[in-house]
């Protein structure tokens, strides 16, 4: 049994922010009218975020009287979720998975990292921005070793982490930056690395044909594609409606409708050169969810450096997925390529100007 | 035999995220595709189906989900019917219902109303661990979606049933993902779980009856009636059907999550989708087949055996929720279980003595073995104890730290031996000193 203890310094008050009171109601909607205890468990982690991080005693109490409840209900399940912090923690509280599936792939190197940077468990560094806690699986194990930091800027699982990786990490938070969240490898999520091996077959993602009828059904219905908020009428055996308008979907065929040169908006010279012309070549890698192979594709389509990606439109975008990364449609746009590659293509450039 | 499944039959076809997640990219991949006429085919169809799909729960426990739909009343009286879906994923090694979530929503939030409408809840909840919060938020926004485009809500689907869908979240306690500590934590109260009789099914969410199922067995129902049953059961032994994801974590070249066929072997699975042991086959120790709390297999037994319910319970362990957590040759599986008793320990939820006190005992003795500490009787003692603790607690809780320790035991007791002789080598006057 894991026990909690409420903190020995407790603040006095504590109210609600506006937003909080009411995402508190919003929960309490949620269940029938006698049972607004329901709401407890979501009020309270509202009423940490509230509180900076930790749930004070004060807290609780305004959580019971706001749901109605003795408060000893409200004591007793904030003590007994480990989730509830019970005493401060750091800006950026960073918990990290310590079970069987992380520890196999070296989270005792990542405790190591902590210790080294932060101290033992629980404790706040100077500055108050770090502070860690070793926790029970947290549901990514093909992605271990794992942590999650919750920050003002909510709460984000770093996976497939190293120490150095994890170390780079904290200097990111330290410097006041909000790292990008997922694996810090060339993953995108829990496919095997180096990229998917299974659901490949493009053809599986185009419209397919449409369903006729369902396979033993009892009766014969007419398949309705209901539209919309538009109201379709309910279904009846034999009579077939009218109502089967399939919303207005994305394409099916992902043809490019901009062939470099001709598009317009876009400037074609900047989206590709015969080579590494103007100088060194960026490293693309740097951009995240870029790994050497699609570097390597980028680089055969004449984009070296970031400047090329953070000028891309749409069009380009989708024309780049279409002849380089037609394995991964829709990758630019999740990792937000053109953002980063602006960014980074500023950096470059200052960094230039200087140099001169 | 063994032939992998082919991308078509794959029922999460987003299962790695990199296609759209929202409702107009679900629609292209099938989902919601002809909801309305299976309503309209009728509950006891729908429950019919399920039943003819062989599909088994897959949380953990196997139980065949159709059967378990058929134990709802077939009236709704003066209480509501509830569902409740278990997405309190807390279990070390697994992480497929966390995909599911996030990728495909869609396919769980139709699954729901499906699902609902054969028991007549016009209500669901789905119970996501609090942990998960990138992916409620995630859930909560497909179901604002569905809401949106009539899909759920008042007359859902154009199918004249009324049906709302909220999302739940805890506040991490693994013991909630046990069906009744998941209620209990549901109605805001400290996650312990219920004696049983009453099931749920008879008093279950505020006394209601209620039917807790896993995601994955949720999401999976729509494509099964889309497809088929026969489509469902042409994959995997008899009473062991249909397609399952797998979690695959620790010491394989390529961790991930993948689809594949029930019953696939262990050795293909690990070869063709995870990129082998680390170090080759040969290089395997033992691997825990379905979640911690099932029994580790030895590799002689890994060579061979098959992915499903059966083939794994002929070996003494389990499918679990099917994540294969691998050790290789270099690991110390004693502190590997070691570590396992730990988190047992800390998850215990302190209701029934045998598994509170039970729990810490264990590991304490855990501990003292990965160092060899120990007296070789104690190993026994350490079984024994563990015998004691499995059954005689309200919920499985109990069980599942007890097998660990058990598969540990059975597999690898000289490997213990070894250690506490070498302990006791090394110090000699220590012994003397014991006895």
């Amino acid at each position: 049994m894991s026990a909690q203890r409420m903190a020995l310094n407790q603040p006095k008050d504590f109210s609600f922010s506006a937003a909080a009171e009411k995402e508190i109601d919003m929960w309490v909607a949620k269940y029938p009218a006698d049972r607004q205890r329901s709401a407890l468990i979501p009020a309270l982690w509202i009423a940490q975020k509230d509180a900076g991080g930790w749930l004070p005693e004060v807290a609780m109490r305004a959580v019971a009287d706001k749901l109605s409840m003795a408060y000893i209900r409200v004591y007793e399940v904030a003590t007994f979720y480990t989730m509830y912090n019970l005493s401060p923690v750091g800006e950026h509280f960073i918990q990290l998975c310590g079970t069987t599936p992380c520890w196999l792939r070296g989270s005792d190197d990542l405790k190591a990292v902590m210790k080294r940077r932060i101290g033992g468990q629980n404790t706040i560094t100077a500055d108050g921005k770090l502070s860690w806690l070793e926790v029970e699986c947290l549901g990514a194990c093909s992605n271990a070793p794992m942590i999650q930091i919750s920050n003002a800027a909510g709460d984000h699982y770093y996976e497939d982490l190293t120490a150095e990786s994890f170390d780079a990490l904290l200097d990111k938070l330290v410097a006041g930056e909000q790292p990008a969240q997922g694996p810090q490898n060339t993953r995108h999520t829990s496919e095997p690395e180096g990229g998917a091996t299974v659901l490949i077959d493009a053809s599986i993602y185009k419209q397919g044909r449409k369903l006729t009828k369902l396979p033993n059904q009892a009766k014969k219905l007419e398949i309705v594609r209901h539209a919309g908020a538009s109201k379709a009428a309910p279904v009846k055996a034999g009579k077939p409606k009218a109502a089967t308008k399939p919303k207005a979907k994305t394409s099916p065929k992902p043809k490019v409708v901009n062939a470099p040169k001709a598009a317009a908006k876009p400037t074609p010279k900047v989206l590709y050169t015969d080579g590494p012309t103007d100088g060194t070549p960026d490293d693309l890698k740097v951009i995240k969810g870029i790994g050497p192979v699609f570097e390597g594709e980028l680089n055969s389509k004449g984009i070296y450096y970031y400047r090329q990606i953070g000028a891309w439109k749409a069009a380009d975008v989708k024309m780049v997925e279409g002849e380089a990364l037609a394995r991964f449609p829709g990758r630019i746009k999740r990792d937000d390529w053109v953002k980063q590659a602006k960014t980074l293509a500023k950096a470059v450039a200052k960094a230039a100007a200087k140099g001169v | 035999m063994a032939d992998l499944l082919r991308d078509e039959d794959r029922i999460f076809k987003n299962l790695y995220g990199l296609h759209d997640w929202k409702l107009d990219g679900a629609r292209q991949r099938g989902a919601w595709e002809g909801t309305s006429a299976m309503l309209g085919q009728g509950r006891d169809w729908i429950i019919d189906q399920i039943k003819a799909s062989g599909l088994r729960g897959r949380g953990g426990a196997g139980f065949p989900t159709g059967l378990k739909w058929s134990f709802m009343p077939k009236e709704v009286g003066a209480r509501p019917h509830y569902l409740v879906v278990n997405a309190d994923e807390s279990e070390p090694g697994s992480c497929k219902d966390r995909d599911i979530l996030r990728n495909d929503p869609h396919l769980l939030i139709e699954g729901c109303l499906v699902a609902s409408f054969a028991m007549q809840a016009h209500a669901c909840y789905i119970y996501v661990r609090g942990e998960y919060i990138q992916e409620r938020n995630r859930l909560q926004a497909a179901i604002d979606e569905a809401y949106a485009a009539g899909l759920v809500g008042k007359n859902a689907c154009g199918s004249g049933f009324d049906f709302d869908i909220y999302m739940h979240h805890g506040a991490g306690a693994y013991v909630c993902g046990e069906e009744t500590a998941l209620l209990e934590s549901l109605e805001g109260k400290k996650g312990q779980p219920r004696l049983k009789p009453p099931f749920p099914a008879n008093a279950g969410l505020y006394g209601c009856p209620t039917t807790v199922n896993n995601v994955e067995s949720i999401a999976v129902t729509p494509t099964i009636l889309r497809k088929g049953a026969e489509w469902f059961t042409s994959f995997g032994r008899d009473n062991n059907k249909g397609t399952k994801v797998f979690s695959i974590s620790g010491h394989v070249n390529r961790p991930c999550n993948v689809e594949e066929a029930m019953s696939i072997p262990m050795k293909l699975l690990l070869e063709h989708h995870a990129g082998g042991v680390r170090g080759g086959w040969d290089n395997l120790k033992c691997v825990i087949p379905g979640g911690s709390s099932v029994p580790l297999l030895p590799k002689e037994i890994c060579d061979t055996v098959l992915m499903d319910f059966d083939a794994l319970r002929e070996h003494q362990s389990g499918l679990g929720t099917a994540a294969v957590i691998v050790m290789d040759k270099s690991t110390d599986v004693v502190k590997a279980i070691a570590r396992l008793s730990y988190f047992y320990k800390h998850e215990s939820c302190g209701q029934c003595t045998p598994c509170r006190e039970g729990t810490g005992w264990m590991w304490r003795v855990m501990e003292r073995m990965v160092v060899g500490n120990a007296k070789t009787s104690e190993i026994d003692m350490l079984l024994d104890v563990s015998k004691q603790i499995e059954g005689h607690t309200i919920c499985a809780l109990g069980d599942a730290a007890a097998w660990p320790i058990q598969g540990l035991i059975r597999h690898f007791r000289p490997e213990i031996e070894e250690r506490i002789n070498l302990y006791r080598n090394d110090k000699p006057t220590f012994v003397q000193a014991a006895e």
